[in-house]
């Protein structure tokens, strides 16, 4: 008779705290499940009380990660409350700063997190003297991401020049133009990256497992700053009608809420991205997609860390094409945000690094918040994570532990999870 | 003699800090050349509970998180906090201004299967209260801010292991401000905690626009009178000043038994 119990208490290279549970026993899995046990932080309860121009301040806390995303899911919030219109200088802008934070959240996913596991290393450190020149290429790439953020979003973890209806800090031509030669300079090193990708990526496992995909889609750009709300089932929606789709529920071991659409889970990120947008990507993230054989509607949730690569390689196009919009009209280095403060409801959504995000605020008349709703990518995931590993566990159950525990983690890490933004983590205990 | 052995821990954060130690980037290598890292769950796999040195990143809000940070600093020679919520407890204690269970009515109570949140039956949502890791075990050094400075990062691990004094400064964010050649806040009709937040951090928000929140904390003697005074004359209300004054500073009015 076998038995296999496997625990991971608090697993690594993501972030946030999680755990992996999984027994078994003669060859059938008799429990296996995805735990959340990170501190609970209450935002939507703390916020009530605050002033708008605090909102994308506080809400950026909740990842540090994603904490451009969050500043502007918030701030689009406000500005739908309160009818606030930005500017194209605007709009271009901080299309840019999702594109900045998109290029350092996926190189430190890619390279740092998930590398090792191709590689056959615990983490980076080791790869640092056995695969030196790649590693280089990587951090230098990350510097250049957070140079690229700091630049748009005056720093890099908790930005301070995105503000209600615009920004408080506009960089110069430039220093935009000097910031395109670096990225222009860039590609050859992205494509030594992509190309070890590339050799290893055989050892993504070939797990399929159909499930819905949600993302923002627009009709003339691959979407990630405006859109409505779209699904590889089918169906469009504006983003104020999110909660006909995320329908939020509490589970025991999760102090992150789940969500469900029209079937059991769904998964948000840079996967259901190229799934609902491939059409509208660059033509060198196109060919980089043919490279590794990744074709719409792909379900194999191992491949979002290949998605997350052909983006790396559509931000960078896309950022290149924007600048350019940015300096042929001219930059107005002076603009600043004009509005009146009143009350009303309104929801912002964006899909940033790990996938779609809503913040959705209530104000009254004097501009204090007085409601508050965030619904953030990895949360949405987790439901989805759970489903898969009920579907792959069966699968693994031939093989040695140590196998089974590295594919478990695989299958989490490749939803890039961010456990602190849902509330944090992974741990996988294994019993015998 | 071997170097000594660096474990990270975090708990109820945003791990930005975690993520401001990876964005040294190649300046990571000269901090290996320093120390061992035995643990750092948000980049490494390996692990090990042999260590010397503890970095906490978060607040410490539970049963099941005192105990844990209990432990560590059983283990730990050397405690070192990074952020404002190791240090001060953080934005989400903002919280703290409501009981638990009133807050997880707010965040859970409209959806399904919310009865589980309840009470402390289960572990997981029990007794919830923010508080800085000071408040729990003694910390040797704290990194203020939100998030922390890389490079101020590398100075005070460089300090401790040589038994230098803390490079942390006790003087206001106005220095740094001044220093970068920045028109003040208050001229440009804003409201800034720069006259009474600790500096350390270069002043970047009111350097992009922005104003100072006093995320590092105040100075050792802040003149908080004065400074209300100031934010009186530009108009502030009581009210108001209190709003500013609580984002990342709200253990002060928890401690004199206010709210």
């Amino acid at each position: 008779m076998s038995e296999i119990n496997i625990n991971v208490e608090h697993l690594t290279r993501v972030e946030g705290h999680g755990n992996i549970v999984l027994n078994a026993k003669d060859g059938t899995v008799e429990f296996v499940q995805w735990q959340v046990s990170e501190a609970p932080r209450f935002f939507e309860s703390f916020v009530r009380g605050r002033p708008y121009n605090e909102l994308s301040h506080i809400t950026s806390r909740i990842c540090g990660i994603c904490s451009i995303g969050h500043s502007l899911a918030s701030l689009k919030a406000t500005e739908a409350a309160m009818d606030i219109q930005i500017s194209e200088q605007t709009q271009i802008l901080r299309r840019l700063a999702i594109h900045a934070e998109n290029l350092q959240s996926h190189v430190l996913h890619v390279g740092y997190l998930v590398a090792p596991d191709l590689l056959g290393a615990p983490s980076v450190v080791p790869l640092a003297s056995s695969h030196t020149d790649a590693v280089l290429k990587i951090v230098g790439l990350h510097r250049l991401a957070n140079e690229f953020s700091n630049l748009i979003c005056g720093r890099t973890v908790h930005p301070v020049s995105l503000v209600v209806g615009g920004f408080s800090h506009i960089p110069s031509e430039k220093q935009l133009k000097e910031i395109r030669q670096k990225w222009v300079d860039a590609i050859p090193d992205v494509v030594a990256v992509g190309e070890i990708v590339l050799a290893h990526a055989h050892k993504l496992p070939n797990f399929v497992r159909e499930t819905e995909f949600i993302g923002l889609v627009a009709d003339d750009e691959y979407a990630i700053y405006d859109g409505d709300i779209g699904s590889t089932d089918g169906g469009r929606w504006p983003v104020a009608e999110y909660e006909g789709i995320t329908n939020e529920f509490v589970v025991p071991h999760s102090t992150a809420k789940y969500t469900k659409h029209k079937r059991e889970s769904y998964m948000v990120g840079a996967l259901a991205r190229f799934n609902l947008n491939y059409e509208k990507m660059g033509p060198l993230a196109k060919e980089w997609a043919g490279k590794f054989g990744l074709q719409p509607v792909n379900h194999n949730p191992f491949m979002n860390n290949v998605a997350q690569l052909v983006e790396i390689v559509h931000s960078i196009e896309d950022t290149l094409a924007l600048i350019d919009k940015l300096l042929e009209k001219g930059v107005n280095v002076n603009e600043r945000p004009k509005y009146e403060v009143k009350a009303g409801r309104g929801v912002g959504a964006v899909d940033v690094p790990r996938g779609i995000l809503f913040h959705d605020y209530t104000y009254d008349d004097k501009g204090v918040c007085v409601k508050a709703n965030c619904i953030i990518p990895t949360n949405q995931n987790h439901n989805n994570i759970n489903l898969d590993f009920q579907a792959i566990a069966p699968t693994l159950l031939d093989l040695p532990e140590k196998e089974i525990e590295l594919t478990l983690e695989m299958l989490v890490r490749a939803y890039d999870p961010c456990i602190s933004c849902s509330t944090h983590y992974l741990d996988v205990q294994w019993k015998r | 003699m071997s170097k000594p052995k660096v474990a990270f821990f975090d708990f109820a954060s945003c791990e930005g800090c975690q993520l401001q130690v990876v964005n040294l980037e190649e300046a990571i290598l000269d901090v290996l050349a320093l120390v061992d890292i035995v643990s750092f769950r948000e980049a490494m796999k390996e692990h090990s509970d042999d260590y010397d040195i503890a970095i906490i990143e978060g607040s410490i809000a539970r049963p099941i998180d005192i105990d844990r940070i209990k432990k560590i600093r059983e283990q730990a020679s050397i405690l070192i906090t990074i952020g404002a919520c190791a240090h001060l407890g953080g934005v989400q204690r903002l919280g703290n201004q409501w009981d638990a269970e009133a807050n997880k009515v707010e965040v859970y109570e409209r959806h399904p299967g919310s009865e589980i949140t309840k009470g402390d039956s289960n572990p997981y949502f029990a007794q919830i209260k923010h508080r800085a890791v000071s408040e729990i075990v003694k910390v040797d050094a704290a990194i203020p801010g939100c998030p922390i400075d890389s490079d101020e990062f590398g100075k005070v691990l460089v300090a401790l292991l040589t038994g230098k004094k803390l490079p942390i400064p006790d003087y206001p964010v106005c220095v740094e401000c001044k220093k970068n050649e920045n028109i003040c806040v208050f001229e440009t009709g804003g409201f800034c905690m720069g006259p009474v937040a600790r500096a350390g951090c270069g002043a970047p928000c009111p350097t992009h626009g922005g104003e100072c929140e006093a995320c590092r904390g105040y100075v050792d003697h802040p003149h908080t009178q004065a400074h209300a005074e100031v934010l009186k004359k530009y108009g502030l209300s009581p009210n108001e000043i209190m709003t500013k004054r609580t984002m990342y500073n709200y253990r002060d009015f928890e401690d004199k038994g206010g709210d």
